[in-house]
């Protein structure tokens, strides 16, 4: 088991033909069962040519209709990424993921008041991707830092994903599933709903939970895990000597007003009975600690 | 991106909120001309930079004739103004805002932002104009307004004016204070705002409503679209550093430390300061070379950062992921060169190929000391400052 992916789903790429759908598409074809899970492109204007022999078609419905992918990527230039968003969201695919960074945060205002009441999942944008290790990567991540095994990740960042991943594999926890849900204020699942799907998950020992300045987000998913987590979880968050009403490059990732500062985050996360660690070099060590 | 308080007035103005007359002037000639322009018989000269808290710093005075305008034109242009947006060093004047007097009977606020937690576009409104907002919100919450704006409706008329009852507005002028909000939503929606902020927004003796203050930030993302707003950029209000550094795609901070930091990537960059704080350094800076970390981006990284004159020694931390390591580190080697690296520079890199990476640096004959991770890294940074 996992959450969200594995070797059985059938995703496709929206925005194949650009350089960085085209390259990403083949590193994840080329990842574990990657080759019989990229089943179709989307780019307009481009129907019926392939990419590499994965087919190319107009729409996100078509490629559904013609291929039962349920399940999309994004690399979609901003100006046009929450319409493709749209596009998947009316398709009724069960999750997309959109790693196009620097969306307008008025047109992600309006692509999830849209997916109110639908059935599409979201993760993203600005995210790095999902991946199920030896089955599916779906995303800009590196691959070969995975293993598979028994831990959850969850986070708001990229590269600092990985430095939780690279520790978890060289102490030896490998991971169930790995799920960045991206820098910006606007955006699909939280922490909350990525931990609420590994508390379900039978494969699924222990979560690291990854957080950053800005927001209540992290606040919120502890509480949470407080009152229903029954796996240990464990948590970092960057930006303790980032100063207030600087945006430290994600959108996001602002103190404002005197909130979302990371003292307080990891004030709340142990109050909850989360394990926090303040040093970013520890976070497979306190992992491995808790787990016996 | 940040405007001026007369550029946001001028905005608000263009979609129907009212504002006093005013005038922007660069000297106290034009300060007095735009005086006389306005008719009197009382101005408010007002400091323009790019941080609140003006008035508390001595960059907002009332006057009462002519010469008092020339006073205090002349005290406040050219000024280091000093507000707790600032920080200590100030930010120099050097435009002037001259409004005509405002018979001011009630001040109160209204403010709006992105908000993450319902991810709609929160309108906040309270009596306490005037005053510092996130105190009022601290001490008396009661006193704020809040109201979640459904994106397709828009703030819709009902909305509005119950905002403005709640807030004090008294009974004949709320029409047109409904007006006036609706009219601030409509111009925050369509210019892409981040922020907008009218404190105090007044009622007047003769029950008139207008936006004594005005400021409004705008989503960095949605510039493209937006080219009117991107020509009221004041590169004079912003760090020559944070500029240069935009110029080539990087975000950079400076800070208060001397450890210069290059990171691919904002959470990991943030990690890295904290380590850095965590073995006993303190950060010079936060900078995001982005996913790439080509050798032109970190060659104009180490350009930047090596301008901080405080910087003692420089830490890089590049996660490469499915960028080979030994390219990351020829990079990083030929940067070094290009700027003649005086400091030492510790270097971690992770990716494909780390021995190679490590050949790299060590062959290339620079002071340059390899790390195996982030703690190894922050402690030989650390401990080079201190030999």
């Amino acid at each position: 088991m996992s959450i969200l992916i594995n070797k059985n789903t059938r995703v496709m790429t929206q925005g194949i033909t650009g350089k960085t759908g085209q390259f990403h598409t083949r590193m994840g074809i080329e990842y574990a069962n990657g080759r019989q899970c990229y089943v179709a492109g989307v780019t307009p204007k481009k129907g019926g040519q392939n990419f590499e022999g994965v087919p190319i078609f107009e729409t996100v419905k078509e490629a559904k209709a013609a291929t039962g992918a349920t399940v999309s990527v994004i690399y979609v230039p901003p100006p046009f990424a929450a319409a493709a968003i749209d596009e998947a969201v009316d398709a009724e695919l069960d999750l997309v993921i959109c790693i196009t960074d620097g969306i307008p945060v008025r047109d992600m205002l309006r692509t999830k008041y849209r997916m109110q009441g639908r059935k599409t999942r979201l993760i993203g944008p600005n995210c790095p991707g999902v991946i199920t290790p030896d089955e599916l990567k779906i995303g800009i991540m590196p691959g070969h830092i995975h293993r598979k095994g028994p831990i959850g990740v969850v986070s708001r960042s990229g590269t600092l994903t990985y430095e939780a991943v690279g520790q978890l594999t060289a102490i030896g926890l490998g991971q169930s599933s790995c799920v960045g849900i991206g820098g910006d204020p606007v955006n699909g699942m939280k922490h909350i709903d990525v931990m609420k799907l590994f508390n379900d998950d039978p494969e699924t020992e222990g979560v690291v939970m990854v957080g950053e300045i800005g927001g209540t987000d992290e606040e919120e998913a502890a509480r949470w895990v407080k009152e229903h987590m029954k796996k240990p979880v464990v948590g970092f968050i960057a930006g303790v000597t980032a100063p207030p009403g600087k945006r430290m490059g994600h959108a996001g990732a602002i103190i404002s007003g005197g909130k979302g500062t990371a003292d307080e985050k990891l004030a709340v996360m142990e109050a909850c009975g989360i394990k926090v660690t303040r040093n970013p070099a520890d976070m497979g060590k306190l992992m491995k600690s808790v787990m016996g | 991106m940040k405007i001026h308080e007369y550029q946001a007035k001028e905005i608000l103005r263009k979609f129907g909120v009212p504002t006093p007359r005013g005038l922007r002037c660069d000297s106290v000639d034009e300060a007095v001309e735009a005086a006389k322009k306005l008719g009197g018989p009382v101005w408010v000269v007002k400091a323009q930079i790019h941080a609140g808290g003006r008035g508390k710093g001595g960059g907002v005075k009332l006057a009462r004739s002519l010469d008092e305008v020339r006073e205090h034109a002349k005290a406040i242009l050219g000024m280091q103004l000093k507000t707790h947006q600032t920080g200590p060093q100030g930010q120099t004047v050097r435009r002037l805002l001259i409004e005509e007097g405002a018979d001011i009977r009630k001040e109160l606020y209204v403010g709006m932002v992105v908000d993450r937690g319902t991810q709609r576009v929160v309108m906040m409104a309270s009596s306490e104009g005037g005053m510092d907002i996130e105190e009022v919100a601290a001490n008396t919450p009661d006193k704020i307004h809040k109201v979640a704006i459904d994106p397709a409706a828009g703030l819709v008329a009902k909305d509005a004016e119950d905002i403005a009852r709640k807030i004090g507005v008294p009974e004949a002028a709320l029409p047109q204070a409904g007006e006036l909000l609706k009219n601030l939503y409509t111009a925050f929606e369509q210019t892409d705002g981040a922020l907008a902020e009218i404190n105090p927004l007044i009622v007047t003796g003769d029950e008139k409503v207008l936006a004594l203050d005005a400021k409004m930030t705008f989503d960095d993302n949605a510039l493209f679209r937006h080219p009117e707003i991107v020509a009221l950029r004041d590169f004079d209000e912003e760090d020559p550093a944070e500029i240069e550094a935009s110029k080539f795609d990087l975000a950079y901070i400076q800070l208060d430390g001397n450890i210069g930091c290059l990171v691919n990537g904002a959470g990991l960059a943030m990690a890295t300061m904290d380590i850095i704080k965590l073995y006993g350094g303190s950060p010079a800076n936060f900078l995001d070379v982005g996913g790439g970390a080509s050798t032109e981006k970190v060659t104009e990284a180490f350009k930047i950062m090596l301008k901080n004159p405080n910087l003692k020694a420089i830490l890089v931390n590049i996660f490469g992921g499915i960028m080979k390591c030994d390219v990351i580190a020829e990079g990083v080697v030929s940067a070094a060169r290009q700027v003649s690296l005086k400091v030492p520079l510790v270097v971690r890199l992770e990716g494909t190929n780390v021995e190679l990476c490590k050949k790299i640096l060590a062959d290339s004959g620079l002071p340059i000391i390899s790390a195996s991770n982030m703690a190894d890294a922050a402690e030989k940074v650390v401990k080079a400052i201190a030999a």
